[in-house]
């Protein structure tokens, strides 16, 4: 149960703390400044290339 | 060179096949080992016939959409034959002589239950998320699936597992694991099919022409991934002999419960929320022609939503010899989840903001919003029945019956549904949906069916826990458990009676899209303008 208990005390001391952290730069990533842009370039994708593959990468750089 | 690997592989699995055939130990065992080797002599014969032809180049300038048709159809295909089941099973809990006296032993209750669940579940839900997600993730990654042909190995590969799975519950082949159940050498094969998949997927977005994942693929790889992962934890087991299908679990006791529960309620939180979820982040802003309402919150709603979920399996055990921190555990995340939940429907019910009129006009919208409204409800019914104190009245009773139909039901069947009606004129190149007032039958059909099954599973439910825990004065238990068996008659029919309402909308379903496919005249097209550069 050795293993057990260490494991268990690692996992709801430092290991809860780095995915919270690691949730909370997530979020804050989001909201950085400057993704509006980037976001509604996104959220739009699915209103492009419907119908064919695109045919080269220059056709998307324009966002 | 490859046709000779080809056959000469296809030719072993054949004759070892027809050896594990002769040497099997069970009936469904030697099935299956005479499907396989059937399986396997056919596409010998049709590599066979096809060696030395030249190769047809594949084009990396159209998208891949041919497994995709096949995807819809196998979709609608189990969609109604899993419904079927369902009411069929429904019936024989309200009049047990259904389970015919000459047919014990294959199409009672608890054979056809698990082949219920696997059909709705696996056949219907897994195949439309295998189709909806290749084409969602060309479309928005503006690339061909990667792989050539193994998308069709994919698709053929999950079928065969499907296949696999519901001849063995009939013929009594299970581990009993709940939505778990097909033994190791089928485990074994989905995990196969599950890898290529995975590297179908993950092939696409790599080679994409968008700079930027779309939040529905997101979606759709955590689905993949997490199950992945699940599936191969959950089936850690040992095979009695390698003729047979019976095999042993290797954790046992509480561990084997919990890792059970871990993978049962993943399965609902990434196969049938997150991989569905896609679906919504994809199809619904398309129907509405309105990106959706905010990019942010989707991303908030992913990553909430993946931080929670794994925790909440714990819930399918209160008071049971699982520790008691484990339990709270389960219930705190299940109460956390609520949160991004609500805010992936806000999400998906906002895309609409400045386009509610369409409600009016479009039933397929309409069918869409009615699913997020359902994933709404319950997502919310959810974590209530996860708190402790409502667990205790709720758990085992027909409650439990009744919110996982008005997920699967009203939120996995109807956002499905919407994409089939979404997709069905666009692969195959038709000008409309050949009747939209199908459609509304369908919608009205099956919403007034899940109402029907959810509320008679809700009273039923409530009147079980309440007089399951009736004591009298003296402490004894006032009702046996046959009292409960009878006072939930009338109700039992009842959901019978709005299972029939949901398949037959089902059934109009296949008339309409077959008939889109067979007498909508071709959409005439505008060839693509391209921009000079």
């Amino acid at each position: 149960m050795h293993t057990y208990s260490r494991l268990r005390e690692f996992a709801d001391s430092w290991m809860l703390l780095a995915l919270t952290i690691v949730f909370i730069c997530v979020i804050l990533w989001a909201f950085r400044p400057g993704s509006r842009k980037t976001h509604d370039a996104v959220a739009s994708a699915i209103f492009r290339n419907d119908s064919r593959p695109a045919s080269d990468a220059a056709e998307t750089e324009q966002l | 060179m490859t046709d000779y690997l080809k056959l000469t592989a296809l030719g072993l699995v054949a004759l070892l096949a027809a050896i594990a055939a002769n040497f099997a130990r069970d009936m469904a065992y030697m099935v299956h080992a005479q499907l396989i080797m059937l399986v396997a002599g056919g596409l010998f014969l049709w590599v066979i016939r096809r060696a030395g032809e030249p190769r047809i180049p594949i084009r990396q300038d159209q998208y891949m959409d041919g497994v995709i048709r096949y995807g819809v159809v196998a979709t609608a295909f189990w969609g109604v034959v899993g419904f079927m089941v369902g009411v069929i099973i429904a019936f024989q809990l309200a009049f047990p002589v259904l389970n015919l006296e000459w047919a014990q032993g294959f199409a009672n209750f608890g054979r056809l239950r698990p082949l219920h669940t696997s059909a709705v579940i696996f056949a219907f839900g897994g195949n439309a998320l295998i189709c909806t997600s290749f084409y969602v993730v060309q479309r928005t990654s503006a690339a061909r699936l990667w792989g050539g042909n193994l998308a069709w190995f994919v698709f053929w590969g999950y079928n065969l597992f499907i296949v696999l799975a519901a001849t063995g519950y009939l013929l009594g082949s299970t581990q009993s694991k709940e939505y778990a159940e097909p033994e190791w050498y089928v485990d074994i094969w989905l995990t196969v099919v599950w890898l290529a998949y995975l590297a179908v997927y993950l092939g696409t977005i790599i080679k994409r022409r968008e700079p930027h994942i779309y939040v529905a693929n997101w979606f759709y790889l955590s689905f993949i991934i997490t199950v992945a992962m699940l599936h191969v934890f959950n089936n850690i087991s040992i095979p009695v002999s390698v003729f047979g299908s019976k095999s042993v679990q290797v954790f046992s006791g509480v561990q084997d419960a919990m890792v059970q529960w871990w993978y049962g309620h993943n399965a609902v939180g990434f196969f049938l929320t997150a991989g569905f979820l896609g679906m919504m982040y994809y199809f619904v802003p398309k129907q509405a022609e309105r990106p959706v309402y905010s990019y942010k919150l989707s991303i908030i709603h992913f990553w909430a939503l993946i931080f929670l979920y794994i925790w909440a399996g714990p819930h399918h055990l209160h008071y049971t010899a699982l520790p008691d921190w484990a339990a709270t555990l389960g219930m705190v995340f299940s109460i956390m989840l609520w949160m991004p939940s609500w805010g992936g429907m806000i999400n998906g019910l906002m895309t609409l903001s400045g386009a509610w009129d369409k409600l009016r006009t479009d039933p397929v919208l309409r069918m869409m919003v009615v699913a997020i409204g359902f994933y709404g409800m319950s997502t919310f019914e959810g974590p209530v029945m996860s708190i402790k104190a409502v667990n205790s009245l709720s758990h085992y009773t027909d409650w439990t019956i009744g919110h996982v139909h008005s997920g699967a039901l009203g939120w996995n069947g109807m956002i499905t549904f919407g994409a089939l009606y979404f997709l069905t004129p666009r692969l195959w190149n038709r000008d409309r949906l050949y009747s939209l007032s199908l459609v509304s039958w369908h919608f009205w059909l099956a919403t007034i069916g899940i109402v029907l099954y959810a509320s008679a599973m809700w009273v039923s439910g409530i009147m079980e826990g309440l007089m399951w825990r009736e004591v009298d004065a003296n402490g004894f238990l006032v009702n046996a458990f046959a009292d409960t068996v009878a006072a939930k008659w009338p109700m039992n029919v009842v959901r019978g009676i709005g299972g029939i309402l949901y398949l037959s909308g089902g059934i109009i379903m296949c008339v309409n899209l077959w008939k889109t496919v067979t007498s909508v005249p071709g959409r005439n097209f505008v060839p693509v303008a391209v921009p000079a550069e």
